[in-house]
């Protein structure tokens, strides 16, 4: 059974592959079959592979063959399995599986029905690598295929070029990151010798001590990465932009599995950042930042999906604050928990999207509480569950941040007030989206219903969004226990109060309307703050002079390539040369002789000289 | 003789193709590309002989017994000339690589020429002739005249079959090569003149030339000749000038030689000669031609991200690779080395299909401006999908060979030098850039619906899978190549080490 585990990545790869060679020659009943059944089987495979675990919970190692063997560099092509594998395999093979099979609705009259689920199906392949992997080499190579994969559903619909302006930027931007965490892969074998993740663990405690200068170093290299592809500040700017590529794939990709890559990967190396203090902090900080400046920018868009994108960027800060206060399975937890209810909130809005003619704008929304019940019902469930209103999924795994933030020595409580700041305003923009789409006068009119492959996926993750929060995943062996000192009652009070207060905030503004704030919003001050907001901080616009503009520009000088000036000189002063010298051939008798009486007073001149 | 048949069975056959055009002109490309296959089956089946043992065993670099073959005869004894061939593992990767991309380079050209095809044909396999002798010449005379003589028909197939500014690109590509050239010979000839005072013997055989003792100052020197020859054939910064203009200029087949093949002769020789031959003054020159290879990284990527000539992008994106090479080589250490290898081969199959790409897209667009193109996966989704392949192996996707290259030169080299891996590694960031936007421009944005294209047939998507299964198979399992690249390797840094007494 467990030498098989390679399977569960091998099925949806060899779909993938079969779905590109088939490209023009599958029925669409084939092309879902396989695109679908892969993933499902993946599924199931994962679900056996769990519960023998959980009978016998002992981590295994599988090596399918050697990568490559240079010197003593010897990365495997290996699987490692435990707890932590086992959430993340579910995660990815479960939600996979529903937005699959949600997709075959949602892309039923795409005419690249074949392509997308050919990228689909790649990507859970990548995915499932980068967790599986066993060493940091391989984990890079899940790390850069899920990376190719968002990079191809981003641009999926590739005819529209801004589609592709942000495909392309999504790869970039996390291209930097990965580029850092590729060199903090270079200073761990170079200092450690080593590139498997146990064995680094082992290498790192018995090398280096707390607080030393080489942990740190690579753990912020580590981090670099984790930031580009989880979409934290600084390099989260490619992430609401890739909002472009079709809605289930932003369930998926961009909120349930592949943004949550940078955060399983600083877990997975917990054992390098316990050793580094001031990078944990760096991670809290990061995360928590992030979070604020994503909350208030979600507050102040109007597109539906880029609200839900700036979300989920604020939700990942949360787990990176998680991480850093050492919350492990907290932080881990929340992953979970979060990729069910974003799942449930990104198929919703994709259900509205599809049937309300492609109309991303909040505001032309509107009234659709009663015309599309079942999508109101999971969007609600997804949005009490952002807010982490209390015995939602996301209520417990925010709760177990917070008071774990708090107990933090030091800068504890600081970490809670931020984190209760975000939290507030998270139920605050969650029920305004709720209120302005599903309440109020109806803008626009459905014209198409969403069918049973599009309301099962929702059902069942409306589930679990519900009662996630009462899994428990066995990651208990994986981590450091984690103080089971509880805060004070007050702390645990404020903590579940604020969201309450926030979506009270949001009704009052939103629904009832009691609360006017439109001389606020007014002011020039506010109005000026609002445009900052939504801009994301202004952050795009200073890259974009910063770095984007300057790097066009210097191509531009460069290209025409100053190199060959030199070269050009070169030829330049042969060709006067030789147009100087041939001048001389005038076919004129007295310029020769003028030549020759010259060049004998030269002689002469030498001549006398040397004698 | 297996090296001078494999030779022979080239220049006959070019003479063959030549003459066959008068049956038809259809038949020249037949004859070329039988004549490409029989020398790889020929080259296999006396390779299946051999024990399997000797290809691992770790050959002296300095006793030609200890290779894998090894052919030598009188030729002008006089001055101790001979025709002196040899292979080890590092040149049977590369002849085989030039078999390989030279039936690639055939079926690209099948059928973009339109003229004097039998000429054509006999210049492609005069052409790889060249190639083949410079990588298993090991008499440094008569590795110069291979390394002159491969340049003649590729000029030829420049300036004659070439685009439109294709005379300036051929005398471009001619004095580049002829004048490094030339430093080269002089460097030689210096060689073997100081080996004739120190021994009283002439020669000009590798092996015996490698230990010979040369003053500090001359030794830099005359390591300097070899070095710029073959950096400029590399190219490196900051000789790659030519290579722009020619590649552009260059017909398909020809695009395909000269990036698949002819650059890595530039690479060999560095490996080969440049350092074996002045280990100590390579010690000490090192770090310079670490520089050259970091800003040629950079800077080829930074000029491809400005290109609007879809082959001119592409030329500038080898140059960008081909500085990793650079650094592998003065790295000089097993995992940097191992990389560099691995990246002539990568590099080599993943340029030549973008090559051909390019070639198809003239062919059927005529025009190389990415301005005029966009939407192509539109008209031709195979072609984009294949493109799509190709563009991500060459900015270095794990899985495929061009990142298992890559990343052991990096590695290597972070040993040797942190910060310069740091500038390096920024070639990860701007090489994503320019080849998705090669992507873009082409086959993304908006269709062109009134455009009536012809996708890849079946002889492309042939061409196209053997390449993509060797990327594949090189990203996944590069272990063989690896192992045959090991023992010279091994070889090369024991036999440095214990002249200079330390590693580079």
């Amino acid at each position: 059974m467990r030498e098989l585990i390679g399977l569960i990545a091998f099925i949806p790869l060899l779909s993938s592959v079969a779905l590109i060679l088939g490209a023009g020659r599958l029925s669409r009943i084939v092309i879902g079959c396989l695109g679908v059944g892969s993933v499902g089987v993946a599924a199931l495979l994962t679900a056996a592979m769990g519960l023998d675990f959980l009978a016998n919970p002992e981590p295994f190692q599988v090596t399918l063959w050697t990568w490559m063997q240079v010197a003593d560099f010897a990365p495997g092509v290996a699987i490692y399995f435990d707890g932590l594998t086992l959430v993340m395999m579910s995660v990815i093979t479960g939600v996979g599986f529903l937005i699959h099979l949600f997709s075959t609705e949602f892309m039923e009259d795409d005419i690249s029905y074949a392509r997308y689920f050919a990228y689909l199906n790649m990507f859970v392949a990548a995915m499932l690598i980068l967790v599986m992997a066993d060493n940091l080499l391989l984990l890079y190579l899940g790390w850069e295929g899920v990376g190719v994969c968002s990079y191809l559903l981003v641009g999926f619909w590739y005819q529209n070029s801004a589609n592709g302006y942000a495909a392309r930027k999504a790869f970039i931007v996390t291209r930097i990151g990965d580029t850092a965490m590729a060199l903090g892969l270079f200073l761990l074998f170079t200092e450690l010798g080593t590139l498997d993740i146990q064995a680094l663990g082992v290498a790192a405690n018995a090398k280096w001590q707390v607080g030393d200068n080489m942990p740190l170093l690579a753990c912020m290299l580590i981090l670099g990465g984790a930031v580009g592809k989880s979409a934290q500040l600084p390099l989260h700017t490619w992430l609401p932009d890739a909002m472009a590529g079709p809605t289930p794939v932003s369930a998926l990709i961009h909120a349930a599995t592949m943004v949550t890559a940078g955060v399983y990967l600083i877990a997975r190396t917990h054992e390098l950042y316990l050793l580094a203090p001031i990078a944990m902090i760096a991670v809290a900080l990061v995360g928590l930042t992030t979070s604020l400046m994503a909350a208030f920018t979600a507050l102040t868009q109007r597109d539906i999906k880029r609200i839900l994108a700036y979300s989920t960027i604020s939700q990942i800060g949360y787990m990176f604050l998680a991480l850093g206060v050492g919350a492990w399975s907290a932080g881990i937890f929340h992953l979970m928990t979060h990729a069910f209810f974003k799942a449930l909130l990104f198929l919703s809005s994709g259900a509205i999207i599809h049937c309300l003619h492609h109309e991303h704008d909040i505001f032309k929304m509107g009234g659709l509480r009663s015309r599309m019940p079942v999508t109101f019902w999971s969007f609600m469930i997804g949005s009490a569950a952002l807010a982490a209103l209390p015995m939602t999924s996301g209520f417990f795994s925010k709760d177990q941040i917070l008071l774990q933030a708090y107990q933090m020595h030091g800068i504890g409580p600081w970490l809670w007030l931020g984190g209760l700041v975000g939290a507030l305003l998270t139920a605050i923009y969650s029920f305004r989206l709720v209120f302005v789409v599903f309440f109020g006068q109806a803008n626009t009119e459905p014209d198409k219903h969403t069918g049973w492959r599009m309301a099962v996926p929702l059902s069942l993750l409306c589930v679990l969004a519900l009662l996630g929060g009462w899994i428990i995943i066995p990651v208990a062996e994986v981590f450091p226990v984690a103080s089971d000192h509880h805060p004070a009652f007050w702390v645990e009070a404020v903590s579940i109060a604020v969201p309450l207060i926030g979506v009270a905030i949001a009704y009052l503004v939103f629904y009832s309307r009691q609360l006017r704030l439109e001389g606020l919003v007014k002011a020039p001050l506010m109005q000026k703050i609002q445009h900052f907001w939504f801009s994301g901080w202004g952050i795009d616009w200073l890259y974009d002079r910063v770095f984007v503009k300057p790097y066009y520009g210097l191509a531009r000088v460069l290209k025409s390539e100053p190199v060959d000036a030199l070269y050009n000189l070169i030829v330049r002063v042969n060709q006067s040369l030789n147009h100087w010298l041939s001048e001389g051939q005038s076919g004129q008798m007295r310029r020769y002789i003028a030549s020759m009486v010259f060049g004998l007073i030269v002689l002469l001149a030498i001549l006398v000289g040397v004698l | 003789m297996l090296m001078i048949n494999l030779i022979l069975i080239l220049i006959v056959g070019g003479f063959a193709a030549l003459i066959s055009e008068r049956f038809g002109q259809n038949i020249p490309r037949k004859v070329a590309l039988a004549v490409v296959m029989l020398d790889l089956v020929y080259l296999l089946l006396s390779l299946s002989v051999m024990p399997e043992l000797e290809l691992l065993q770790a050959p002296q670099p300095s006793d030609p017994q200890s290779w894998l073959m090894h052919y030598s005869r009188e030729w002008i004894p006089a001055f101790g000339i001979k025709i002196e061939l040899a292979v080890d593992g590092l040149s049977l990767l590369m002849v085989f690589l030039t078999l390989i991309l030279g039936a690639v380079a055939v079926s690209a050209s099948w059928t973009d020429v339109q003229v004097r095809r039998g000429f054509f044909e006999a210049n492609l396999l005069w052409t790889l002739a060249g190639v083949l002798g410079v990588f298993m010449a090991m008499d440094l005379f008569l590795f110069f005249l291979f390394w002159e003589v491969m340049l003649i028909p590729m000029y030829f197939m420049i300036a004659i079959w070439g685009h439109e500014n294709r005379g300036y690109a051929a005398m471009k590509f001619f004095i580049f090569t002829q004048v490094s050239g030339l430093l080269m010979l002089v460097s030689i000839l210096a060689l073997v003149a100081v080996h004739q005072s120190n021994t009283g013997v002439w020669t000009f055989s590798y092996f015996d030339l490698l230990n010979t003792q040369i003053a500090e100052q001359t030794a830099f020197w005359l390591m300097l000749g070899f070095f710029i020859a073959f950096v400029v054939k590399l190219p490196g910064f900051p000789f790659h000038t030519w290579l722009p203009d020619a590649h552009t200029q260059a017909p398909t087949a020809g695009s395909v030689i000269l990036a698949g093949v002819l650059l890595k002769t530039g690479a060999y020789g560095l490996i080969r000669f440049a350092v074996p031959l002045f280990p100590q003054a390579s010690i000490e020159f090192a770090p310079i031609a670490l520089w050259l290879g970091a800003a040629g990284v950079v800077y080829g990527a930074v000029l491809a991200f400005g290109q609007t000539d879809f082959k001119r992008l592409i030329a500038y994106s080898s140059v960008s690779h081909m500085g990793f090479v650079l650094l592998g080589v003065y790295a000089w250490n097993a995992l940097a080395l191992q990389g560099a290898v691995m990246q002539m081969v990568a590099h080599g199959f993943s340029t030549a299909a973008l090559f051909m790409i390019a070639g198809s897209l003239q062919e059927r667009l005529h025009t190389r401006d990415m301005r005029e193109m966009g939407g192509l996966w539109q008209n031709m989704p195979r072609m984009g999908a294949v493109a799509m392949f190709f563009v991500v192996a060459s900015l270095g996707l794990p899985g495929l060979g061009n990142f298992v290259a890559e990343f052991l030169i990096l590695l290597g080299l972070f040993q040797v030098d942190r910060w310069l891996t740091v500038i390096a590694s920024l070639g990860l960031i701007t090489g994503a850039a320019y080849s998705l936007l090669l992507m873009q421009r082409s086959f993304q944005g908006e269709p062109d619906e009134t455009r009536q294209l012809t996708d890849f047939g079946s002889r492309e998507m042939l061409t196209m899978a053997v390449m993509m299964i060797a990327l594949i198979g090189l990203g996944l399992y590069p272990q063989p190549v690896l192992d045959i690249a090991r023992p010279v390797v091994e070889g090369l840094l024991n036999f440095s080490a214990t002249v200079t007494g330390e590693l580079l």
